[in-house]
């Protein structure tokens, strides 16, 4: 028999994945707390205050990796919804459902720290741009996969309704922007391009990726934690559920 | 297709059968626009520029109340199901309710609006985009807000779910619907943004059904 393809699929049940999970977890928190210490030791000590902006733009590296993080999670959990729903795999659906709250948690810091960085530099919290605005609508609308999840009690219709929601917003997101992006305003362009060299200098750029990565690390281990939560839940019928430690009484 | 103009024309003739329900997303439109100058203020100059968004607002609202009625009656009495194992592919029975509720939620809409346009002191080739903007957008909202429609059939809470799934979704509809108006009115010429907006309804013609079934499907399972 062809072992391999086995082992492929082997993580795709629930059963092999939970304790996988479990041991992924303090790996994944490790790393986030090693990029996050150098990280923000990075941005906070070395980095030199900026020539225009002063002290105040260190808000951006936490601003600019959750608004990456924001919009990669959604694309992730849009992919696994995909998944969920082509392939009818449990697991899948489990993983966009615990990424939702994560990726609505990256956005909301996105839109606050992003005012708290407005109201030095631009005097405003608040501006209607095209950036601020489509962050904003992302954040609209993985509440709206939250709050469609939350209300369907059938968690088989509540995967693949949410992942219709999740795939039509995939979709929407570019010309949301696009549209958006009408209103050419305030919000300076974008700090890291693929191709001109960074604006800025090396040591804030670096700064910047350890917090994205230290920021990604975290999710993942959020996510995994609670993908286990929800196992837990939606198996609790089962008898390899019921032989765990943690569920014994 | 025979199928389609089949569902289209049942739809109608239901809504026909009652028209309070059509009445009243018109009036509602009405009278939420004709509520903007009492709030505002009567300044020409003012209600001349808040005119486009107050009206692509009122008629993104006015479509929304529409929407849950789309599916829900035939699903409560099984009308759904058989359409569903009915040799017709499911999307064309969906193409044709959608159209029905264009015809009877959003046509009207579109004819009403020059009436509110002249209380916001609009001129008349102002009024002209207007009507065209609205022309290419609502059917871009009836058939977004199936796909948010089919979601939420027979969810608890399902007309508040609805527009928080859908409003965000019409972002783009109303911001080039009313920007055609807003750049006509500044003499820059509502061209790029119609043409946008068609684009954005060819997609979706194209897209939308197919989601809504899908919705629909999962919704029948």
């Amino acid at each position: 028999m062809s072992n391999r393809l086995i082992n492929w699929f082997k993580f795709a049940s629930p059963a092999t994945f939970y304790p996988l999970a479990g041991k992924m977890i303090p790996l994944f928190w490790v790393l986030a707390a090693l990029f996050g210490g150098v990280g923000l030791w990075l941005s906070f000590f070395v980095a030199p205050t900026d020539a225009t902006q002063g002290e105040g733009y260190r808000i951006i590296f936490i601003h600019v990796p959750t608004s990456w993080m924001s919009m990669f999670i959604y694309m992730v959990m849009a992919a696994w919804a995909a998944m969920g729903l082509s392939l009818n795999a449990r697991l899948s659906s489990m993983m966009a459902q615990a990424l939702a709250p994560t990726g609505a948690l990256m956005a909301f810091l996105s839109l606050w720290t992003g005012a708290f960085w407005g109201k030095p530099m631009w005097g405003t919290w608040w501006v209607w741009d095209a950036r601020l605005t489509s962050e904003l609508i992302l954040f609209f609308l993985y509440l709206g996969f939250m709050a469609l999840q939350a209300s369907i009690d059938d968690p088989r219709r509540a995967d693949k309704a949410g992942a219709i929601v999740a795939l039509v917003g995939v979709v929407n997101v570019p010309i949301i922007y696009f549209s958006v992006k009408w209103w050419n305003t305030l919000h300076q362009g974008a700090s890291v391009s693929i191709n001109k060299s960074p604006s800025m200098a090396m040591t804030m750029l670096w700064g910047m990726l350890l917090m994205a990565l230290c920021l990604w690390m975290y999710s993942i281990a959020m996510a995994l934690t609670r993908v286990r939560a929800i196992i837990l839940e939606r198996e609790s019928h089962t008898d390899w559920v019921k032989q765990l430690s943690e569920v014994k009484p | 297709m025979s199928a389609m103009l089949a569902v289209m024309r049942r739809d109608l003739l239901m809504v026909m059968r009652r028209k309070s329900e059509v009445l009243t997303a018109l009036f509602f439109f009405v009278i939420v626009s004709s509520l903007f100058p009492l709030g505002i203020g009567p300044e020409p100059a003012l209600l001349r520029k808040i005119a486009p968004g107050v009206l692509w607002v009122g008629a993104l609202l006015a479509t929304m109340l529409g929407l849950q009625r789309m599916f829900a009656a035939d699903h409560a009495d099984g009308t759904l199901e058989q359409m569903a194992i009915s040799p017709t592919p499911l999307v064309w029975l969906v193409v044709g309710k959608v159209a029905a509720h264009w015809l009877v939620s959003g046509l009207p809409l579109v004819l009403m609006a020059p009436v509110l346009g002249i209380q916001f002191d609009l001129d008349p080739s102002a009024l002209g985009v207007l009507m065209l903007a609205l022309l290419l957008g609502t059917p871009l909202l009836s058939l977004i807000g199936a796909i948010g429609a089919a979601l939420t059939l027979g969810v608890r809470g399902g007309g508040v779910l609805l527009s928080l799934l859908v409003l965000p979704l019409y972002v783009p509809a109303l911001i080039f619907g009313a920007g055609a108006v807003e750049s006509h009115i500044s003499g820059l010429g509502a061209g790029g943004h119609l043409s946008l907006l068609a684009a954005i309804l060819t997609l979706a013609v194209f897209f939308a059904p197919w989601a809504a079934t899908a919705a629909l499907r999962i919704a029948l399972e």
